[in-house]
C-alpha cells in the first residue's frame, strides 16, 4: 500500500513541477469550455440576403420589405444585373439572391400568378434547407396578405379552409438553448481528452527516456505501479469535471436537474475507460510520438461519432454499430438524461452498466498486455 | 547545401524507419475521411418518433401514414395516455411525441380547426428544431391537399435554384472540413513534436554545434512532412473525388497550390509550438488540446460561423482553418480561380510568414 502511495506522490510531484503543463492541462480546457459552448449552435440566422429587382414597383418593395423585416434575414446588398449578383455568389459575400423579375406587379394583378427567382448557396445543404423553408415562409404569408386585401375588396366570406394548428413544444429546453446542451458536451469532451492524452503518453514517456527500465527492476508489482499510475489523472479528470460543473453552473446557468451524486458515479467509472485506453496504447507504442498519434485518431473518431454535434440517428447503420463502442457518446447521453433530464438510477443503468464493463475489459486488456520484461 | 541535404536525408530515414507512425500518419486519415465521409450527416434521417392518438380517426390515421412514409421518421411507438410522456422523454430513444387532440377530424369538420402537438426532446436543440420543422412541413402539406378545392386567387411562387449542390448532400460541406482537420492538426503535431524531441532527447545540442545554421535545421526538419503532408492531401482529394463524387469544378493546379500553402502554414505553427515548448508532452498537449476543438469549432466545418456571437466570429478569423475551407469549398464547388479567393489566399500567407516570423524570434540558439 505504501508503494502505492509514493508512485501517487511522484507523479502528482511531476505533474506539478512541469510549469509549462500547468496551465494546458487546467486553464486551455476551462478557457475553450467557456468559449467553445457559444459556437456549436445550427440556428440559421444573419443570411446574407440580396436581391435584384427588376420591377421597381409597389409589390416588389413590398417584397423586399418583408425579408427585411425577417430576423433571419440581412440585407446586405441589391443588384441592378445577374451577372452581378452571380460574381456575388461565387465570391461568398452573398448566401441567398430574390431576383424579382420586371412585370411582377402586372402578372399578380392581371393573372393573379407571378413567379419568383430565388437562389440559394446550397453548400451547407441542411443550411440551405432550413433557408428555403424561412424563404417560402415569407413568400406564403406575403400571398396571405394580397389574398386578405383583396378579398376584403370583393367578397369577404371566402374563408372556408380547414387549418390544422400545429404547436411546437421544446421539452425541458422551451428556449431552445443551444448552450444547455452544448456546455455538457464540450465539458465531457475536455475531460476525455486530458486524461487520455496524459495517461497515454505518461508510460511511454518512461519507456522512451528509459526510466521504465529502472522502475521494473524494483520490487514494485505490476498492479501497484499502474495503480499509482493512473491514479493521479483519475483524481485529475474528476477535478476538471467538478471546475467545469462550476462554471456550466454558475456561468451558463445550466440546470442541473438529477442527482449530482450519480453524476459523479457515472464519471468516476468512465474515466477508469479512458484511462484503460490510454495505458493499452501506452503499451503498444514505442515512442511518444506514436502514441499521440494513436490517441488523436480514436479522439477525433469518438468526438465526431458522438452525437454530440451531428445526430448518431442520421448515420448509416454500420456506422451506428460502431457509435456502440464509443464511450463519449455514453457519457455525452449520461450527461444530458442526468443534468436537463433529471433522469435517475434505473435511467442510466443501461449506460453505466455497459460503461463499467467496457471499463473491466479496457483495463484487464491494458494490465494483461504491460510487460516488466521486454 | 550538401550538408543540408544530407541532413533532410537523414530526417528522411528517421521517419521512414518509424514504420508504426508512418503507418499511422498515411493509414489513419484514409481510415478517417472514410469513416466520417459515410458517417458524419447533419440530414434528418430515421428519427425515432412516437404518437399519442386521442382521437384515432380518418383524419390523424392519414397523417400518422404521411409521416411514417417519409424517409425521415421511423414511428417505433403509440402511446396511450399524456402522463406516460415524460418517462418515453427519460429513456431517451424517443425525439418527439406527436399528440393528437380529441375529435380531430370533427373538430376539423365543424370547427374549420384542430389541434396537434409537436413535443420534442429539446435537450438537443439543434434536433429538436429541425424534427419540428419537418413534422410542421408535412403537416402542412397535407393541409393543402385538403384545401385543395378551395381556389387560391393569389400565387406567387418561388422557383428555388439549389446553387454548387443541387441534391443538398451533406457530404460537399463535410469532406473538405475533414481533409482540413486532418492536414491541420498532423502537420502541426508532427513538426513539433519532432523539434522537441530532439530537444528533449538532447540531440537538439549537438545539431546547435554542427556547422548546419539554425535555419538549415529547421527547413530540414520540416522539409519531409511537407513532403509526406502532400502526398497525404493528394490521397485525400484522391478519395474525395472517386469515392465521394466530390466534383472539382475549378482547376486542380490551384488546388493543389492552396493546400502546400496550407500545410506549410500548419507546419509553421507546428514549428512555432515548438519554440514554446521544452517537452514532447507539452509541445503534444499544445498541438491537440489547444487546436482540435478550436479547428472543429471555429472553421465553419460543422458550424455555420455567420450564426455565432460577434465575438467568436471575430475569433474565428485567426483560425487558419477557416480560410482553407473558404478557399477549398470555392475551387471544388463553385469554380472559381484565384481572382476570388485573393483575399483568403492572401490571409494565409501573412499568417504563414507571421507564424514564421515569431518563431524566428522565439528560437533560441543557446540551450540552457
Amino acid at each position: 500500500m505504501t508503494i502505492i502511495f509514493y508512485i501517487i506522490q511522484k507523479e502528482f510531484k511531476q505533474i506539478f513541477r512541469n510549469k509549462g503543463m500547468l496551465p494546458i492541462i487546467f486553464v486551455l480546457p476551462l478557457l475553450q469550455l467557456i468559449i467553445l459552448s457559444n459556437a456549436a449552435t445550427f440556428e440559421i440566422k444573419n443570411i446574407k440576403f440580396a436581391y435584384l429587382d427588376s420591377d421597381h414597383s409597389s409589390s416588389s418593395r413590398a417584397l423586399i420589405q418583408a425579408f427585411e423585416a425577417s430576423t433571419y434575414f440581412n440585407v446586405v446588398r441589391h443588384f441592378s444585373s445577374q451577372t452581378q449578383a452571380n460574381e456575388a455568389m461565387l465570391k461568398g459575400e452573398v448566401d441567398v439572391v430574390l431576383a424579382i423579375p420586371s412585370h411582377f406587379d402586372r402578372d399578380i394583378q392581371k393573372n393573379k400568378q407571378a413567379t419568383l427567382g430565388i437562389s440559394i448557396n446550397a453548400i451547407d445543404g441542411a443550411a440551405a434547407g432550413v433557408e428555403n423553408v424561412y424563404i417560402s415562409q415569407i413568400i406564403q404569408r406575403f400571398n396571405k396578405n394580397i389574398k386578405t386585401t383583396q378579398l376584403l375588396a370583393t367578397k369577404p366570406s371566402a374563408s372556408t379552409r380547414n387549418v390544422i394548428e400545429t404547436i411546437p413544444l421544446f421539452w425541458y429546453n422551451q428556449t431552445l438553448n443551444y448552450k444547455t446542451f452544448m456546455v455538457p458536451g464540450i465539458l465531457v469532451l475536455l475531460v476525455t481528452m486530458i486524461t487520455l492524452f496524459l495517461s497515454g503518453m505518461n508510460i511511454v514517456r518512461e519507456k522512451e527516456m528509459g526510466t521504465l527500465e529502472q522502475i521494473n527492476v524494483t520490487p514494485i508489482k505490476k498492479r501497484h505501479f499502474i495503480i499509482g499510475k493512473l491514479f493521479p489523472f483519475w483524481i485529475l479528470g474528476i477535478g476538471l469535471l467538478t471546475i467545469g460543473l462550476l462554471i456550466a453552473k454558475l456561468l451558463f446557468h445550466v440546470p442541473m436537474l438529477g442527482s449530482l451524486l450519480l453524476l459523479y458515479l457515472y464519471t468516476s467509472v468512465y474515466i477508469l475507460v479512458i484511462l484503460g485506453i490510454g495505458l493499452f496504447i501506452s503499451n503498444f507504442t514505442e515512442t511518444q510520438q506514436q502514441a499521440m498519434f494513436v490517441a488523436w485518431f480514436f479522439t477525433v473518431i469518438f468526438i465526431l461519432m458522438s452525437g454530440l454535434f451531428t445526430p448518431i440517428e442520421s448515420m448509416p447503420k454500420w456506422a451506428q454499430i460502431i457509435t456502440k463502442f464509443n464511450p463519449i457518446k455514453y457519457f455525452v447521453e449520461v450527461m444530458r438524461m442526468v443534468m436537463l433530464k433529471g433522469a435517475g438510477y434505473i435511467d442510466i443503468l443501461p449506460q453505466l452498466g455497459k460503461t463499467f464493463l467496457y471499463a473491466l475489459l479496457m483495463n484487464t486488456l491494458a494490465v494483461w498486455s504491460y510487460k516488466k520484461t521486454e | 547545401m550538401k550538408r543540408f541535404v544530407g541532413f533532410v536525408k537523414k530526417e528522411f530515414y528517421h521517419i521512414f524507419r518509424d514504420r508504426r507512425s508512418l503507418f499511422i500518419l498515411f493509414g489513419m486519415p484514409i481510415a478517417q475521411i472514410l469513416l466520417f465521409g459515410f458517417a458524419i450527416t447533419n440530414e434528418i434521417n430515421n428519427v425515432n418518433i412516437a404518437i399519442v392518438d386521442h382521437a384515432k380517426d380518418a383524419t390523424t390515421t392519414a397523417i400518422i401514414d404521411k409521416i411514417s412514409s417519409a424517409n425521415y421518421f421511423s414511428i417505433v411507438q403509440i402511446i396511450e395516455r399524456e402522463a406516460d410522456i415524460p418517462a418515453v422523454f427519460q429513456q431517451g430513444k424517443i425525439k418527439a411525441i406527436l399528440n393528437f387532440e380529441k375529435d380531430f377530424s370533427q373538430k376539423l369538420i365543424t370547427n374549420q380547426h384542430a389541434q396537434v402537438q409537436i413535443i420534442t426532446d429539446a435537450t438537443d436543440p439543434n434536433t429538436a428544431n429541425t424534427v419540428s420543422n419537418y413534422i410542421n412541413a408535412i403537416l402542412q402539406q397535407y393541409q393543402k391537399q385538403l384545401n385543395h378545392e378551395v381556389s387560391t386567387p393569389y400565387q406567387i411562387t418561388p422557383e428555388t435554384r439549389m446553387l454548387y449542390n443541387p441534391e443538398l448532400k451533406s457530404v460537399y460541406m463535410f469532406v473538405p472540413g475533414v481533409m482540413t482537420i486532418i492536414l491541420m492538426l498532423v502537420s502541426a503535431m508532427m513538426t513539433s513534436i519532432s523539434i522537441t524531441k530532439e530537444k528533449e532527447l538532447g540531440t537538439m545540442e549537438i545539431l546547435l554545434v554542427s556547422p548546419l545554421k539554425p535555419f538549415q535545421v529547421i527547413v530540414g526538419k520540416v522539409f519531409p512532412y511537407i513532403f509526406l503532408s502532400i502526398i497525404n492531401a493528394i490521397i485525400i482529394v484522391l478519395l474525395s473525388i472517386f469515392i465521394f463524387k466530390m466534383p472539382i469544378q475549378g482547376s486542380l493546379f490551384l488546388l493543389g497550390l492552396e493546400s502546400i500553402l496550407f500545410i506549410v502554414s500548419a507546419l509553421a505553427l507546428g514549428i512555432l509550438i515548438s519554440t514554446i515548448s521544452t517537452t514532447q508532452q507539452t509541445a503534444m498537449m499544445i498541438s491537440l488540446m489547444g487546436l482540435m476543438l478550436p479547428v472543429i469549432l471555429l472553421s465553419g466545418f460543422i458550424f455555420p460561423i455567420s450564426s455565432m456571437p460577434l465575438p467568436l466570429q471575430l475569433i474565428s478569423h485567426i483560425i487558419p482553418a477557416k480560410w482553407f475551407i473558404i478557399i477549398i469549398k470555392g475551387i471544388m464547388l463553385k469554380g472559381v480561380g484565384l481572382s476570388f479567393v485573393w483575399k483568403e489566399t492572401l490571409i494565409l500567407v501573412l499568417m504563414t510568414l507571421f507564424f514564421i516570423g515569431l518563431s524566428i524570434k522565439k528560437y533560441k540558439i543557446r540551450l540552457e
